[in-house]
């Protein structure tokens, strides 16, 4: 029997080398000022955080599967709840919910009630058509897309624009068959 | 209680970053890239010494130590701005800044300071906790046999990347230093990773 993968992150994250979240939230919020400033343009620093986000999660994945011990999920549901409950929680120890799944069973949304990223953060006026949390879009698709899920991954609701929670609708494209078998030895 | 998350996600967004700045915005361009990110570092060093909350992780069981250290920072940037002799503070800052500035971040304490009483401050970190998980791509050939020209080059480029993993850091201290009223230059130095000295 494959060992049962963890409910919660909550023991891994209690385990794991953690730092006072100011520095990590005010470096977040250094490095999107940063980026407003050299780009310019707020779509652009959009697709940037996206592209970093995306970056991070290729590494990140490695990280979680180590430590969370986590084995194949049977499908796309167990595997947006482990990352909700699992995989949010040990990075950034706040765990997300799952919901507003279509028929299919192919699209859904995280909702975020608590976000580290956004402490002390107010969005100026000139800045409304920014995805301010772009950054964990992209480690969403970054990380899926190792495990051989292509995802679209966008924002719903988002606290910074007004709404009550944050939301990111996480949509399968399609699932990329691993090929079998690797040639190791070549 | 004070809020925490995994150091993964602090070295990734640095590591990140970095790679940004470096090799894709101003891939041709180091300089303005270094200068790029020790602005990111400057504009953290600011906020997080402005914030006042530093070393306040142990608040949780007893709450009067937290308000010892918001008094004792408030002081700091109080006894500045009533411009205390210039010289004992700028010590005392350094010390701060060796002591529960670097702690807070790199959960350790700077292993030796050294002053020529002239306003330069050395700071060494034997083992720079931000180095320390960083790999370097060289693939040195045989080293005994390889020319001494391509080795010093491959040294050379190694050096080149992990120094801009330095400007983050550099920024952070004169981002906080320049809050406690001293303006400063801080550059760094490492001839052994991951040791790291900064002066300033």
């Amino acid at each position: 029997m494959p060992a049962v993968a963890p409910r919660s992150g909550e023991a891994i994250f209690a385990s794991a080398e953690r730092i006072n979240s100011e520095l990590f939230t005010l470096t977040y919020g250094a490095i999107v000022r940063q980026l407003l400033t050299d780009l310019e343009e707020v779509d652009e620093v959009n697709k940037q955080l996206d592209q970093m986000g995306y970056n991070i999660g290729l590494r990140l994945i490695d990280e979680f599967l180590a430590k969370s011990n986590v084995s194949r999920c049977v499908d796309f549901k167990e595997t947006a709840e482990v990352i909700a409950k699992v995989g949010f929680k040990m990075f950034l120890g706040v765990s997300a919910t799952v919901t507003n799944w279509d028929a299919e069973g192919t699209t859904c949304s995280l909702v975020l009630e608590d976000n580290p990223l956004v402490d002390f953060v107010e969005l100026p006026d000139t800045c409304q058509g920014l995805h301010y949390c772009n950054v964990l879009n992209g480690v969403v698709r970054g990380a899926l897309e190792m495990v051989s899920m292509k995802t679209e991954v966008t924002w719903v609701r988002d606290m910074l624009h007004g709404d009550d929670a944050y939301e990111l609708q996480v949509k399968l494209l399609k699932q990329i068959p691993e090929e079998y078998p690797y040639k190791d030895d070549e | 209680m004070v809020r925490e998350v995994a150091e993964s996600c602090v070295d990734s967004l640095l590591i990140e970053m970095v790679s940004s700045y470096a090799d894709r915005f101003y891939a041709t361009k180091p300089d303005l890239a270094a200068r790029r990110i020790e602005a990111i570092g400057y504009q953290v060093g600011h906020q997080l010494s402005e914030r006042g909350r530093l070393g306040c992780t142990d608040t949780v069981t007893d709450t009067r130590t937290g308000l010892g250290i918001l008094g004792e920072l408030g002081q700091w940037i109080m006894g500045y701005t009533m411009e205390r002799p210039r010289f004992s503070d700028h010590l005392e800052a350094i010390k701060f800044i060796c002591k529960d500035f670097w702690s807070e971040i790199f959960k350790k304490q700077i292993d030796n300071l050294k002053t020529n009483h002239r306003g330069t401050f050395v700071l060494q970190d034997n083992r720079f906790r931000w180095l320390s998980h960083i790999s370097i791509d060289s693939s040195p050939e045989s080293p005994g046999v390889s020319q001494d020209g391509s080795e010093a080059t491959v040294e050379n480029k190694a050096a080149q990347a992990a120094s801009m993993h330095l400007y983050f850091p550099c920024g952070i201290i004169r981002g906080a230093l320049t809050n406690l009223g001293i303006p400063c230059a801080v550059s760094a130095d490492i001839s052994n990773l991951p040791a790291c000295k900064c002066l300033f």
